[in-house]
C-alpha cells in the first residue's frame, strides 16, 4: 500500500477545501483533522482498488455532519455571532463565498463541494449524501445557481 | 473559492494540520512508522522508527520514496513524516558526526533483519569505534566461520547503517569493500572514526 503520508500530501489540500465549503472556515480544521485521523485508523483495511478521494470525502462528510449536529446542540442563541479571534493574527472581512454557501440547504452545499471541489461523479455523491444520482446532480446545479444569484459573478464557482 | 479568499494561506494551514495529525496519531497509537530526514556529511539520511525503536536508516542513493513504500509493505502503511519520534537519534547522529559520540544509545527495532543476518548485526556494535574487522572475523564471531559471503550480504542489507556500524567491516587485505551508502560514505565514516 502507499505510505499514508503520500495520501495526506496528495489529498489533504482538496479535503481542506471541501471541509471549508461544507462546515465553514471556523470548523474546517477540526473536520479535516478528524477525517484524516479516522482515515489513518481505517487505512490498512482499505480495499487497494478503492477511489481514495471518494473514500476521504465520505469520511469528511460524516465528520461534517457530526460537527454540524454538535454545533446545533450548543446552547447559543444570539442575533449576532460573536467575533472570533483570527487564528493567524490577521484581521479580515468575513469570507463572502462561505457566507453564500452557508445560506444553501445542506444537500446543495454538500453536492456543490463534492462535485465542484472534490471532482466526484454524481453517482458517488449520491452514495455519500443519500438519494438518487439525478437528485445529487440537481442539488449541485441548484446550489451553483443560487450561489451565482447571491454573489452575482462567475466567481461563485467554488 | 479563489485562493485569496482562503481564511489562511493553505500551505501554512496544511502544515499546522499535518503536525496536529501526527500528534493525535501518536497519542492514539496509530503512528506505526514515523520518519524524517537529517543532513549529514554522508548525505541526507532517512530515519524511520516504529513504536519499538529505530527501524530503518537509508542513504540518499537508496531512494527514500522506495524505502518508505517498502516500509509500508513490510511494517505498516500507517507511515507519517513525524520528526518528534526521531529527535533522540537525530541529536546523537549530530554528535557522532561532530566527533562527540562514539556509540548510539537509542532503542532499535531489528524486525527487518532475520536469522543469520540479524546475528551479524548483533555483533557489529562490539567492533570498537575506530577499529575494523574483516568479513571472515565477523563470520567467526557470528558463529559461522565459513559464512563469509553471507556476512557481506548481511552488511549490504543492514537496515540500520551508521547506527549499527557495518562500515567497520572491511576486506582482509585492508581495502574497504562494498557499502550500501557507496565507497565515499564508508571512507568518510572510517576517516571520522580514526580522527
Amino acid at each position: 500500500m502507499t505510505p499514508f503520508e503520500r495520501i495526506v500530501t496528495e489529498h489533504g489540500p482538496v479535503v481542506l477545501r471541501v471541509c471549508r465549503a461544507v462546515v465553514g472556515p471556523v470548523d474546517a480544521e477540526d473536520a479535516w483533522s478528524e477525517t484524516f485521523l479516522s482515515a489513518l485508523q481505517a487505512y490498512p483495511r482499505l480495499d487497494p482498488t478503492a477511489n481514495v478521494q471518494a473514500w476521504l470525502v465520505t469520511i469528511a462528510h460524516r465528520k461534517a455532519v457530526d460537527i454540524t449536529r454538535a454545533r446545533a446542540r450548543r446552547p447559543v442563541s444570539v442575533e449576532q455571532v460573536p467575533e472570533r479571534p483570527a487564528v493567524d493574527g490577521v484581521p479580515r472581512e468575513p469570507d463572502p463565498v462561505w457566507a453564500a454557501l452557508r445560506e444553501l440547504p445542506d444537500k446543495q452545499r454538500q453536492a456543490v463541494a463534492y462535485h465542484h471541489i472534490a471532482g466526484l461523479p454524481y453517482r458517488e455523491i449520491a452514495e455519500i449524501i443519500g438519494g438518487s444520482t439525478d437528485a445529487a446532480r440537481r442539488a449541485a446545479a441548484d446550489g451553483i445557481a443560487r450561489l451565482r444569484a447571491t454573489i452575482g459573478t462567475e466567481e461563485a464557482m467554488p | 473559492m479563489t485562493e485569496a479568499r482562503e481564511s489562511t494561506a493553505p500551505d501554512e494551514a496544511l502544515e499546522r494540520l499535518h503536525a496536529r495529525l501526527t500528534v493525535a496519531a501518536e497519542r492514539d497509537g496509530l503512528l506505526d512508522v514515523a520518519y524524517r530526514t537529517v543532513d549529514t556529511p554522508v548525505g541526507s539520511l532517512l530515519l524511520a522508527a516504529t513504536e519499538q525503536g529505530l527501524v530503518r536508516v537509508a542513504f540518499p542513493g537508496q531512494d527514500h520514496e522506495a524505502v518508505l513504500t517498502a516500509l509500508a509493505e513490510q511494517v505498516s502503511p500507517r507511515v507519517l513524516a513525524a520528526p518528534a519520534r526521531l529527535d533522540a537519534v537525530s541529536t546523537q547522529l549530530d554528535e557522532y558526526f561532530t566527533g562527540n559520540r562514539r556509540e548510539f544509545d537509542v532503542p532499535l527495532d531489528f524486525r527487518l533483519s532475520k536469522g543469520f543476518r540479524r546475528a551479524v548485526l548483533a555483533h557489529l556494535p562490539r567492533i570498537a569505534y575506530g577499529g575494523t574487522e574483516s568479513y571472515a572475523q565477523v563470520a567467526a564471531a557470528a558463529g559461522s566461520p565459513r559464512a563469509v559471503r553471507a556476512v557481506g550480504t548481511a552488511c549490504a542489507t543492514n537496515p540500520l547503517p551508521v547506527v549499527v556500524p557495518c562500515h567497520r567491516v572491511v576486506r582482509s587485505d585492508g581495502s574497504f569493500g562494498g557499502y550500501a551508502g557507496g565507497p565515499e560514505a564508508k571512507r568518510t565514516l572510517l576517516t571520522l572514526e580514526s580522527g
